[in-house]
């Protein structure tokens, strides 16, 4: 059992929690993930570390409430506990001084990102962070990518901050002011990614993205998370998360992402039918 | 029944016939997830133990790994004494409710026993299974005595039969024990893999808890590599380590198509409906394909578990495509029967050549072609060789690929200094289950590949014994 110790909700469907676990905090590295169940008749879920507090022998997790697992996560409080935490999970990112770097995050992936913008700039990287989301307040980790000393940009759906479109113009308006990318790390939502991926591939520009496949164990027994990079079938959850952008299959990844959603859906639908825990 | 009745000369004994396991009807169990076995009754169970002939050199028992005492714990059965038959069966065994469900007993302790020469030879394995079964129903399940404790520590990686086995060994011989699982539940293959229908989840739970009864500590969510290495357990004051983390890497063919929705290794498919708990969806949250039209590739254990799984979870069609012929598929016996009684259909000298996906990427059609036996290979099994241009193809909306599993690397890559071979099994002493780094001691799927629980179990016990020695020896 995995008591949470601080709950900070980061925008209205995301949420940063604080819990204890004490086999992860002080063998974890940025870019590795846990796997999660919140009680005997959960499904397991997979969340990147965000942060850790030796100090409380505790890791920071931040969920955006998209499916019924998430949305049931962001509504337990201090105090409660989760069953389950199984980490740290998957391949560290790989951390060197590559030059310039930028790391690039779409909605929660933004949380995700910020460790590794962290360890990049600690590596001596010259840092930028393009973030995007919907609208405003959906922003999240800007000061904090700030306060590392990471120059960020800014991108919107609908212009309420920062640029208007997507953060793949804005990677594209930083190469034409002439700044010469030397390293890119995306993680969001496949279609940024992939769109990411698509932009640095005719720049010849090392991109790395983490893929959010389906999993299960996430210690390679079972192949739920397997995705085709470079022509080869890859377990995300052994072999990644963190792939060539350049190399992976995003039409068979994203088919695979959905095989579930009737599941799902009634899983939704039941979850908030049985007493509206979710808010 | 009396005790008294017991006294008979063999010739009356081999006059007994077998007793047959009573089962739930084909028909309606293809439909539930409940034991497909229901056990013997004490009537039955008497009857067919006294078929054995007590041997004096009894030949059953080489064939068990475990070196159960086998003639003796049937006549306690004969002898009405059930409780006292379970707690022989535990002096060797740690699992023998277990054990008595999933053993091929006709390739271990049945296989060589004397009576079957003439007749069926005795159902060791449905007279485990009664009397760890009674035990459990009848509360019998005292604390054993255990020695002084030695005051040494052992680790145990994993928490399948290979773990548990040791566990269970080195804390009766008076050493305090912590076992690992990278899992949220201990149990391996018996609680990820085998189905509920053979293995009722809570026989492994009362199993591992009469464990936990002689003070073997059990932590989840511990995958060793990542969160500590063997190094690190030393450090905080473990004398000896046994690995048992199995070969939980599933194989896939390398054809193409494997990759399409509905599409599953075996090991995902049933660890989403046993571990998971998939088949009770959506009370469980884990999801899973309810094909109507699936087809198993293999013909194994996990074969066998699968599509009786997929047909429990309504298939209308479950088939078993399998590259040899029927009587080499390597499944237990008794599954094969069952399977077949519950309507599985076995398509034998077929190999799938691709698998074909609709617009959406999941898969509809899997293209095929006949086999037939050539020349045996190394396995002394003979060599399937496919049939020039007999490609046909079979509708589908469910594949789930069960051919076998290599070892998974995560531990022995985190740990460089134990020598595993070209396949990645960790190479041990065959007396001592020791590993190339001292202290360290391995067994079960992980040194042989996809082997056996019991074999597991065996390797467990050999190196708790080899760890006993080496902790005692050690100075600390
Ligand atoms: C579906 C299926 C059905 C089968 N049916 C039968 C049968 O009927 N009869 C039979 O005799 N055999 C059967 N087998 C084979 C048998 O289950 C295995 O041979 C046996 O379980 C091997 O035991 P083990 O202890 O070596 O490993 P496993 O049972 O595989 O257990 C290994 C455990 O180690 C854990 N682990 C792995 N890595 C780590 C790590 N780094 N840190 C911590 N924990 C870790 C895993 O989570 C797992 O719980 C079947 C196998 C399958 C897959
Ligand atoms: S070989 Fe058969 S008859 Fe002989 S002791 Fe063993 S079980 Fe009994
Ligand atoms: S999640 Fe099971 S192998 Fe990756």
């Amino acid at each position: 059992m995995h008591k949470i110790l601080r709950k900070t909700p980061l925008s209205p469907d995301v949420v940063q929690f604080e819990v204890e676990a004490p086999l992860i905090y002080n063998s974890w590295r940025p870019g590795n993930f846990i796997i999660f169940r919140i009680h005997e008749e959960g499904e397991r879920v997979p969340l990147t570390i965000a942060d850790s507090n030796p100090g409380n022998k505790s890791i920071t997790i931040i969920a955006q409430g998209i499916g019924k697992t998430t949305k049931h996560l962001n509504t337990l409080n201090e105090g409660d506990y989760i069953q389950d935490i199984i980490g740290p999970l998957g391949n560290p990112t790989h951390i060197e001084k590559f030059g310039t770097a930028v790391v690039m995050g779409g909605g929660v992936g933004t949380a995700e990102a910020y460790p590794i913008a962290k360890a990049l700039k600690e590596a001596g990287n010259k840092m930028y962070a393009i973030i995007g989301a919907r609208t405003k307040e959906l922003v999240i980790m800007e000061k904090e990518l700030q306060g590392i000393g990471v120059d960020v940009r800014v991108s919107t759906d609908d212009g309420s901050h920062g640029h208007k479109g997507l953060v793949t113009e804005v990677l594209q308006q930083l190469i034409d002011e002439g700044v010469k990318v030397d390293f890119v790390l995306a993680i969001g939502p496949l279609p940024m990614m992939r769109a990411v991926s698509e932009l640095t591939g005719k720049q010849n520009i090392t991109t790395m993205v983490s893929l959010n496949s389906i999993m299960v164990d996430g210690t390679g027994m079972c192949g739920a998370c397997r995705v085709t990079v470079d022509g080869k079938t890859k377990f995300v959850c052994v072999d990644g998360p963190e792939f060539d952008g350049h190399k992976v299959d995003y039409k068979e990844l994203g088919q695979r992402q959905r095989i579930y959603v009737d599941q799902e859906k009634e899983s939704m639908e039941r979850f908030i039918h049985k007493g509206g825990r979710c808010q | 029944m009396s005790a008294d009745e017991n006294k008979l000369n063999i010739k009356e004994r081999y006059q007994i016939p077998t007793q047959k396991m009573i089962e739930q009807d084909p028909g309606e169990r293809s439909r539930n997830f409940k034991q497909v076995n229901l056990g013997y009754t004490e009537e039955l169970a008497i009857q067919e133990a006294r078929r054995c002939i007590q041997c004096p050199k009894p030949s059953c028992v080489p064939g068990c790994p475990v070196e159960i005492n086998i003639p003796a714990f049937i006549d306690l059965i004969a002898r009405l004494d059930f409780i006292g038959a379970a707690k022989k069966l535990k002096e060797s065994n740690s699992l023998p409710a277990v054990c008595g469900r999933v053993c091929p007993q006709e390739k271990q302790c049945q296989g060589p026993c004397v009576v079957g020469k003439k007749a069926p030879p005795v159902a060791i394995g449905h007279l485990e299974r009664f009397a760890a079964d009674y035990e459990i129903e009848h509360g019998g399940q005292e604390k054993i005595e255990l020695p002084p404790p030695t005051g040494k520590k052992a680790a145990i990686v994993g928490a399948g039969p290979g773990g548990l086995s040791a566990a269970g060994d080195l804390a009766k011989m008076g050493h305090k024990v912590t076992v690992f699982d990278a899992l949220h539940k201990p149990g391996g293959v018996l609680q990820y893999g085998i189905p509920e229908f053979r293995l009722p989840k809570e026989i492994v739970r009362i199993e591992i808890e009469a464990l936990e009864r002689l003070g073997v500590e059990i932590i989840c969510n511990a995958l060793i590599g990542k969160c500590k290495t063997l190094d690190q357990l030393f450090a905080e004051g473990y004398d000896s380590i046994f690995i048992g983390t199995g070969a939980g890497l599933p194989n896939f063919m390398g054809i193409p198509g494997e990759n399409l929705n509905g599409v599953y290794s075996a090991n995902e498919f049933l660890t989403r409906s046993n571990l998971m708990k998939a088949y009770l969806f959506p009370q469980y949250d884990t999801p899973i394909v309810r094909g109507k039209n699936v087809a198993v590739v293999g013909g194994g254990d996990s074969a066998m578990d699968a599509v009786r799984t997929a047909k429990r979870l309504g298939a209308e069609r479950a088939i078993i495509v399998y590259r040899r012929s029927f009587k080499e598929m390597p499944a237990r016996a008794e599954e094969k029967h069952h399977a077949e009684e519950e309507g599985v259909e076995f398509m034998t000298l077929i190999n799938p050549v691709q698998f074909i996906g609709d617009e959406k990427g999941w898969v509809k059609r899997m293209e095929c072609l006949k086999m037939e036996l050539g020349e045996p290979d190394s396995s002394g099994r003979r060599r399937p060789v496919p049939v020039e241009g007999s490609n046909f193809f079979i509708e589908v909306d469910t594949v789930i690929i069960a051919v076998g599993n290599s070892t998974n690397p995560l531990l022995t890559m985190a740990t460089p200094d134990i020598k595993v071979n070209k396949w990645g099994n960790i190479e041990v002493d065959p007396v001592t289950q020791a590993t190339s780094k001292p202290g360290v001691y391995a067994g079960g799927d992980i040194v042989r590949g996809g082997a056996t629980v019991i074999l597991a179990m065996g390797d467990g016990k050999k190196a708790a014994r080899a760890m006993h020695e080496y902790m005692m020896k050690k100075k600390s």
